[in-house]
């Protein structure tokens, strides 16, 4: 037995070691010395030494790491219910009303794959404020006063929120409806039979069934929405003022154009830290909720 | 399916054509010529469509360049994903061998950590081997992806484990059972990966703002950015030069959604 024992483990590793190289030098070991980095000084002006809290207790006094926080969180706490509304509308109205769903779940599909660099950059102009057609279009309306969007300090986080949640919508319609068609059809004829009305339905029956969805998608758009970057960086470049300025921008102003290694450090863990606390609290709120069928 | 509702093909199509404005937008303003970008209302077909943008931007920027750089690195990347990935996934799902649960926990636990927090240790490594400004930094760090292990793993723990056995009681060696047996059973788990590799390597953004410097380097994404900076009045050939970045993720995106969609469900919710 213990001979077989470790002729399998070879040959485990055999398996194993071209990734399990690359993994552990290039992604496990970074892991740790992430941590690490937070505690030293680390910057072009002097030597790397050990500050202990000093990068954390920076943070508390530093007003852009702060305006940088609640524009995370302001951009979270928008886009993850937009999105999900949105998507789970979507899904509804597409397991429901047609024949023909896979051209429109392609096309709601394809903003998630194109490159967020090229979508932002015709987000952009379609948001200038002057000469833009989305603005083109609202005085048509009679608006006559438009958002200035990215030039704006109040418009600018609305309007990144808006492209955001009209990229990702359609990716997260797809989870939803795959887990529309994972419901069992009789479950709707018995409520048929029973006199339920459509919003009864969806109330007791799609609503409950789809709580693992839910979950899974909740717990995704959430990480997927702190990390955001790419639209910030082309669109607003953080600005006007510091008014888009979000921490992924932050630490990556710090860390690759300011060269401060060791404070960008602590500011990733209390961003991994963020990260962390938002998906175990998930988690342990999930058995309130979250239905799973068997 | 119980009956379906026409009317509800309004909503469908009134978000359907949300989704595809800002496309149609940019092909269109590609093909004008700067004044006639913002003009309201908008002129969907240009009158007198503006081709030579199509041929202006490969001599303005080095476009050429910056496209095979991108497809040098993806295709790499997406190679070397498939290998080292579907070998390391045939060991955590086919073979006991006493490390395997704590070796996965490692790998998934590291799936939880985004790349934004690890970017700054991982630079620093790589710039102390010599890596930064070159192509060789986004390959390693992109060509061990955990995720990769993870979805390949799921997909083999589907393949029953007595179709495993017999081939071990007929003789067939481990690599024997991975090339003829899982490989060719995998293959719609290999599409998913190759095809999530692709667009996530074409389409990134923060590997290659981090790690190429020197403008020979470039990426396609970096040489819109750069576009927009240098040119940043020329609406049409901006317009232009996304389009071009984005014809190759549609004619993948084209050929093999069904892949997209099998590979979500299969990484997110059978998992």
């Amino acid at each position: 037995m213990r001979k077989a024992n470790s002729r399998n483990r070879l040959t485990a590793y055999c398996f194993l070691l071209p990734n399990l190289i690359g993994f552990v030098t290039f992604t496990l070991l970074p892991v740790l010395a992430a941590l690490g980095l937070s505690f030293m000084r680390w910057d072009s002006y002097s030597p790397i030494s050990f500050v202990g809290l000093r990068n954390f207790q920076l943070m508390l006094k530093d007003s852009s790491f702060k305006i940088a926080f609640w524009n995370t969180l302001y951009f979270t706490g928008l886009t993850v219910p937009l999105t999900i509304v949105a998507a789970l509308a979507l899904a509804l109205v597409l397991n429901k009303g047609l024949r023909s769903v896979k051209i429109f779940r392609s096309i709601h599909f394809f903003p998630h794959v194109a490159s967020t660099i090229a979508v932002a950059v015709v987000w952009q102009f379609l948001y200038h404020p002057d000469m833009g057609p989305i603005n083109h279009f609202l005085r048509a309306i009679g608006i006559g006063d438009p958002p200035r969007w990215t030039a704006s300090v109040t418009w600018a986080m609305p309007a990144v929120i808006l492209m955001s949640v009209w990229k990702s919508a359609g990716y997260y319609m797809v989870m939803f409806l795959a887990g529309l068609q994972g419901i069992p059809q009789h479950l709707y004829e018995v409520a048929t039979i029973d006199g339920a009305t459509a919003w009864q339905k969806f109330r007791s029956v799609t609503l409950p069934l789809l709580t693992p969805t839910l979950f899974f998608v909740l717990t995704m758009n959430l990480i997927y929405s702190f990390k955001v970057f790419d639209q910030i960086y082309i669109m607003t470049q953080g600005g006007p003022g510091r008014a888009t300025s979000v921490l992924v921008y932050y630490i990556y102003t710090q860390a690759f154009v300011n060269q401060n290694f060791g404070y960008a450090s602590a500011m990733a863990t209390v961003f991994f830290l963020l990260i962390l606390g938002v998906t175990i609290v998930q988690f342990r709120m999930q058995e309130k909720w979250v239905n799973y069928l068997d | 399916m119980n009956k379906r509702r026409p009317y509800l093909l309004i909503p469908i199509l009134a978000s359907s054509a949300l989704m595809l404005l800002p496309f149609v937008w940019m092909l269109s303003a590609s093909l004008k010529t700067n004044v006639q970008v913002f003009q309201f209302p908008i002129q969907w077909i240009p009158k007198d469509p503006q081709w030579s943008n199509y041929i202006t931007i490969w001599s303005k920027i080095k476009f050429g360049l910056y496209y095979f750089n991108t497809i040098k690195l993806t295709v790499i990347v997406t190679l070397a994903q498939l290998l080292t990935c579907s070998l390391a996934a045939y060991a955590f799902a086919k073979i006991q061998f006493p490390e395997r649960n704590a070796l996965f926990v490692a790998y998934i636990a590291t799936m939880i950590v985004p790349f934004q927090v690890v970017m700054i240790p991982q630079f620093i490594l790589l710039r102390n081997l010599g890596l930064v400004n070159k192509h060789l930094a986004l390959i390693i760090l992109q060509a061990f992806s955990p995720f990769g292990v993870f979805l390949m793993r799921q997909y083999y723990l589907s393949i029953p484990n007595e179709l495993v056995e017999a081939a071990r009681i007929d003789g067939l060696s481990e690599f024997g059972i991975y090339r003829r047996i899982m490989l060719p059973l995998s293959k719609p788990a290999l599409a998913s990966l190759t095809i999530f590799t692709f667009v996530f390597v074409w389409n990134d953004f923060l590997g290659p703002l981090i790690y190429l410097h020197s403008g020979d380097l470039r990426t396609i994404q970096l040489g819109i950015r750069m576009f927009i900076s240098q040119y940043s009045a020329e609406y049409s050939l901006i317009m232009a030069a996304s389009v071009c970045s984005l014809i190759p993720v549609i004619i993948v995106f084209l050929a093999c959604q069904k892949y997209f969609v099998e590979g979500i469900s299969m990484s997110g919710l059978k998992g």
